[in-house]
């Protein structure tokens, strides 16, 4: 390389500028002759083209555009001679991505490289293909790449690039490399000794093990042997050695290979790994020297995070956690730096909450500390770390650095702040008191949806309601306050501000003046909110002030003409209704209590996770088998789940009770429910059209949207019609009808899969509500647009399904809640019409709702006290009907009875003194017949398992009815093929004749049941 | 994948070796460059080597005059990296004997030659300095 005089010079001349701009004089001069010679110079010698690229490579890592003479470096890789070669390759791999048409006219080139006899040729191919080889390059090549590698008669030198050139082309085309016949080549590589080939191969090990570890289990034996080769026996040539530790590295892959493996079932394995991380966990000393010290280091975070993973010893997890109790608090920044984040990485994987939060206090000094790396691991940590019983504390420590924070971190603060104030509240008024705290303090960072969640929560929550409006006053009587708290203070105390009339400073118009003392300080979008606000103020005085009515007045007139159409819409509308009187009273009334919905702040925060987020232990999780999409499920990591409702079926133990009582009303809804998500509709409401009800109350008070109404009678004929015959352009995976088959009996999986979406339901049932949750899942890279969902409801179910987004996101998922709510009985099946684009792809289907009749059932076992007064009580038809059942699916009795209580006709084993028969009982719920009881009586054929006798009894002759033919369907219906949903009677009422026939005579002469059958 | 970006940058902010294992284009990796020179340049000895920057983390060191910046994943083992980038300060020491800017501004082959024996697609191929240096020395031997 000497004597590149030419480029000595570019060099200094660059040095010697004395700013940017004489610098790209300079550049562009250089790029001008460079560009002359290309072009004139028919032969340019080696030499000269050397240069040249040279200077172009230079020019380029200025960060100025070389847009030509990539045809010149690409030429240089088949130069004969070593130096042009070496250049061209070099020089290619930094100029030029994988797409590059140039590239692949190299190809030939490259291989020839590869398969050649000159192994510095073979290193400079590999290395090339290695950093920029394409998906071509994969095709082609892996096969001479792989053979070199496990070449004997290769040299180190060139296996060790072979090995992650290997890696390379696997990642780009993983059939490059064929799982079977390669897991055990891998793990006689393993066995190597020059460790630059293994320190090589073991990264091919951790690209392929992450990608399928049962494959190379082989391997992990293999992981342990060289752990031990390094840490216990120190079997390291002295060029490995790196501060006297055997190649660190090394180390530190072969352990991370082992993360990838979910468990060590081999017990000698198991020791001997064991033994070795004991070694590193009790052996590693702080000492002087910093390299030595981080090495070590290196080596020992490794094997905690190792530790960690397997997750197995209880003596070394307790000294994993001193040790990072002990790191957190040293001053060496770094150490202290990782032993925060390994500590919230522990979080994750294992429950030391306890243990961790001892450091609760060490953590927060951290939060103080002037560097902004371990400031950004402390505030990670307390918002792991955080829960019921330390939210308080740590809640209150974010506020308080808060106001001295950077800007960069503020926004990601008040965000966690609110999460956890949200998640871990003690009392709700200490919710109140941190976002009022945090809009107070930093205000431009508290994004919309913080304050909407404020407004939800003090809507829902009638006790908050006094306190909040009272917090909100005190704010505004600072002197400069945010516009956020403005919008806030004005919206509550619009509202609830008459809850305060009695104190001092409170009455109507004096929260008038004090508001409108802010109106000039406001954008417009707060305006209309000041508006609203001043609005339900002048209901709420009564008996009516002339008085604040005529400078209410007089703010409307103003605004009556107002630019923005929202504002005069308003100023206009409440002007003239206003003077309505009591219709005023009726469209101003207070606001509806919000539907729950998951919080979409901690949707944010999810999202932010799985968008930045990609840790090693995240990454890990990944590749543990899920069902992601459909059991994902939003809690929160450390909360308390749910409350989940059980309805308690009151005097279950007296079936007359059961039979009388009314649907059971729905009770408080806990107020945090992650599982019911929904897109925020508050926005909408705090937008235009702010005086209607929340959407859901409006849907309640109608009978769903109109539109939908209208079709419902044809879609009630058409349901049971087989929805799934479509003719879509996508593959369907899996079969519909068996999908749907299966979630009739339970109450969450897969509605409905193709190669861009998967649509998973999860559903609550309780007496006749339910409530179910669609998640809309895409699984393309690129967004899916015209999303189109609507339920085409039966006459007997009122749904409501929740708006759902016009674009699902590329890998996001949406949820969209449905209500349900049962108003009779009737087997007719809602159905849902989804449809969405993908490209120019119109993708549509028709999918059968999972809420049939049997979802409307509580299972409830009759002792025979209870059965048989109910049973005789039930006189015949039309509340009790009987039917002989032919071609029922041949089900062992066992079998018949699991089935009966999978879809919560409780078998009540014992009361039928025949074996062979079954006697059933129920609970159904609908609108019109409140909590109805069902019982109903199998009488089976042991010699002929395809027919039997079915009676059937309620209060109520269409739900006896409905009841019987559902239960039909079940027992004769194959759930396979979409014919399954048309029965051969079903449709037709009552085909079967309703005669009481025997199954046999035979069955009848010795059926002790038959004093049942006379009770009928 | 590991190693995302080595970078050598002095303390006034110029880049002098720039080396990427995944493609970005130039306006991504002016404005990356940018970023976190800034970022890495305001830092003292008080702090640690690990900056968080978008998704990458920046493993950094300074020698004298000399910044170098590794941008790692995530989850890549910060202080392996940090004594990796030791390595190569050694590496080229005892190639350039005390290397200085200088060296790698007007030897960028050979500083490029070195981290191409040392790193391949984002992952360490060797970690022995003869080794490393070995066709280096071969090349100027042959000169």
């Amino acid at each position: 390389m000497t004597g590149m005089r030419g480029l000595s010079v570019f060099i200094s001349d660059i040095r010697n500028c004395q700013n940017k701009e004489a610098e790209r004089l300079r550049v562009d001069k250089e790029l001008g002759n460079i560009r002359t010679c290309f072009k004139n110079d028919k032969v340019l010698t080696p030499y000269k083209k050397k240069k040249y690229v040279w200077k172009m490579l230079y020019i380029h890592m200025l960060g100025y555009d070389v847009d030509f003479g990539h045809m010149e470096a690409v030429s240089l890789i088949s130069a004969p001679k070593y130096p042009e070669k070496q250049v061209g390759y070099i020089v290619t791999s930094c100029l030029l991505n994988e797409n590059h048409d140039f590239l692949k006219l190299a190809i030939n080139t490259v291989r020839n490289d590869i398969i050649g006899r000159n192994e510095t040729f073979q290193c400079l191919a590999l290395t090339l293909v290695g950093n920029i080889g394409g998906r071509d390059f994969a095709e082609s090549l892996a096969p001479d790449v792989q053979k070199l590698l496990i070449s004997s008669s290769c040299r180190p030198l060139v296996r060790k690039k072979a090995a992650l050139c290997l890696l390379r082309l696997f990642r780009k085309n993983p059939d490059a490399v064929n799982v079977d016949g390669w897991a055990d080549r891998m793990a006689q590589l393993l066995d190597e000794r020059d460790l630059g080939v293994l320190t090589s191969s073991t990264s091919l090990l951790v690209a392929l093990v992450s990608n399928n570890h049962e494959a190379y289990s082989s391997c992990l034996p293999k992981c342990v042997k060289i752990l031990e080769r390094l840490a216990r026996n120190q079997d390291v040539p002295q060029e490995y050695t790196y501060y006297g530790i055997p190649s660190p590295w090394l180390q530190v892959k072969a352990m991370r290979a082992l993360q990838y493996f979910p468990t060590i079932e081999d017990p000698s394995t198991r020791k001997a790994l064991f033994e070795v991380l004991q070694r590193i966990l009790m052996g590693t000393d702080v000492v002087k020297n910093v390299n030595k010290n981080n090495a070590s280091h290196a080596v020992l975070f490794e094997a905690l995070s190792l530790v960690m993973h397997l997750d197995a010893e209880k003596e070394m997890m307790s000294q994993c956690v001193a040790l990072l109790g002990k790191f957190i608090s040293v001053r060496e920044p770094n150490i202290r730096y990782l032993g925060l984040e390994n500590m919230t990485r522990m979080l994750m994987v294992t429950d030391v909450q306890d243990i961790i939060k001892k450091h609760q206090s060490q953590i927060i000094t951290s939060l103080k500390d002037p560097d902004i790396s371990i400031r950004r691991r402390a505030l990670d940590l307390l918002y792991g770390m955080c829960d019921v019983s330390n939210a308080k504390d740590i809640v209150e420590e974010l506020l308080q650095y808060l106001s001295t924070a950077e800007f960069s971190m503020r926004e990601e603060l008040s965000l966690k702040a609110a999460i956890l104030a949200e998640k871990f509240a003690p009392d709700l008024s200490w919710y109140v008191d941190v976002i009022l705290q945090l809009i107070d303090k930093a205000g431009d960072f508290v994004s919309d949806d913080i304050w909407f969640r404020v407004v939800q929560f003090v809507t829902n929550n009638e006790d908050l309601q006094p306190y909040a409006a009272s917090k909100a006053r005190e704010y505004l009587d600072k002197i400069a306050i945010h516009e956020t708290m403005v919008k806030v203070s004005a919206y509550i105390l619009g509202e609830y501000g008459h809850l305060l009339a009695r104190q001092p400073g409170c009455s109507a118009s004096e929260l008038f003046s004090i508001l409108h003392e802010k109106l000039p300080t406001v954008s417009t979008p707060t305006i209309p909110i000041l508006l609203s606000t001043y609005a339900k103020l002048l209901m709420h005085t009564q008996p009516p002030d002339p008085e604040l009515q005529k400078k209410i007045w007089a703010v409307f007139k103003k605004y009556e003409s107002c630019i923005d159409v929202e504002i005069q819409q308003r100023a206009v509308e409440y002007f003239e209704l206003s003077k309505k009187g009591p219709a005023f009273m009726d469209v101003l009334a207070e606001m509806p209590k919000f539907p729950e919905r998951q919080s979409s702040l901690i949707k944010k925060a999810e999202y932010v996770e799985d968008t930045a987020d990609q840790s090693a232990i995240k990454l890990r999780a990944q590749q543990q088998p899920s069902n992601a999409l459909v059991l994902a499920d939003p809690q929160p990591v450390n909360g308390a789940p749910p409350p989940l409702k059980v309805p308690i079926l009151s005097g279950s133990t007296d079936p007359e009770s059961v039979a009388r009582s009314v649907s059971h009303p729905n009770g408080t809804l806990s107020n945090i429910d992650p599982q019911t998500p929904s897109p925020d509709l508050l926005s909408d409401l705090l937008g235009p059209l702010a005086i209607e009800a929340p959407p859901g109350a409006v849907s309640n008070e109608q009978h769903g949207p109109v539109g939908v109404e209208g079709v419902s009678d044809e879609v009630d004929g058409s349901a049971i019609v087989p929805v799934e015959e479509q003719t879509n352009t996508v593959e369907l995976l899996g079969n519909i009808a068996e999908r749907f088959h299966a979630l009739c009996l339970k109450d969450s999986g897969v509605l409905y899969e193709d190669p861009h979406i998967q649509i998973g339901i999860k559903a609550e049932w309780r007496g006749h509500h339910g409530r179910l949750v669609l998640f809309m899942g895409n699984k393309n890279t690129s967004p899916l647009t015209s999303v189109q969902a609507l339920i085409l409801p039966p006459a007997h179910l009122r749904l409501d399904l929740s708006p759902v987004p016009d674009t699902i996101p590329p890998r996001a998922q949406v949820q969209s809640p449905l209500e349900v709510m049962n108003i009779r009985p009737s087997r007719d099946v809602a159905v849902l019409d989804f449809s969405y684009k993908f490209g120019t792809n119109v993708v549509s289907a028709k999918l059968r709702i999972p809420a049939t009749l049997n979802k409307f059932l509580q299972p409830l076992q009759l002792t025979s006290e209870e059965f048989f007064p109910q049973w005789r009580a039930l006189s015949g038809p039309p509340l009790k009907l009987q039917e002989v059942v032919r071609g029922v699916r041949p089900l062992a009795l066992p079998e018949m009875a699991n089935l009966f209580n999978s879809f919560h006709v409780t078998i009540c084993p014992g009361l039928d003194p025949n074996p062979n028969n079954l006697v059933a009982s129920t609970t159904f719920y609908s609108e019109s017949t409140g909590a109805m009881l069902c019982l109903a009586r199998i009488e089976t054929d042991p010699a002929d398992r395809t027919q039997l006798r079915m009676t059937v009894g309620s209060g109520d002759p269409t739900l006896t009815f409905e009841l019987k033919e559902f239960i039909k369907e079940q027992l004769i219906t194959i759930p396979m093929g979409s014919r399954a949903l048309v029965p051969a009677a079903g449709s037709a009422p009552s085909p079967a004749p309703p005669v009481a026939q025997p199954p046999s005579p035979a069955a009848l002469a010795d059926d002790p049941g038959a004093m049942l059958a006379g009770l009928l | 994948m590991g190693i995302r970006f080595i970078l050598m940058v002095n303390k006034q902010g110029q880049t002098r070796l720039a080396q990427y294992y995944e493609w970005l284009t130039l306006e991504e990796r002016r404005a990356l460059e940018g970023e976190i020179v800034r970022k890495c340049l305001a830092r003292n000895d008080q702090q640690c080597s690990f900056v968080e920057h978008r998704n990458y983390k920046i493993v950094y060191r300074r020698y004298a005059s000399l910044f170098f910046m590794v941008g790692v994943d995530d989850d890549e083992n910060e202080l392996a990296i940090l004594e990796f980038i030791h390595l190569l300060v050694e590496t080229m020491d005892k190639h350039f004997g005390n290397v200085c800017e200088l060296d790698i501004m007007f030897h960028l082959e050979k500083a490029h030659f070195m981290l191409e024996e040392m790193v391949m697609n984002g992952c360490i191929v060797e970690t022995s300095k003869a080794n490393i240096l070995s066709p280096i020395q071969l090349m100027d031997k042959a000169h």
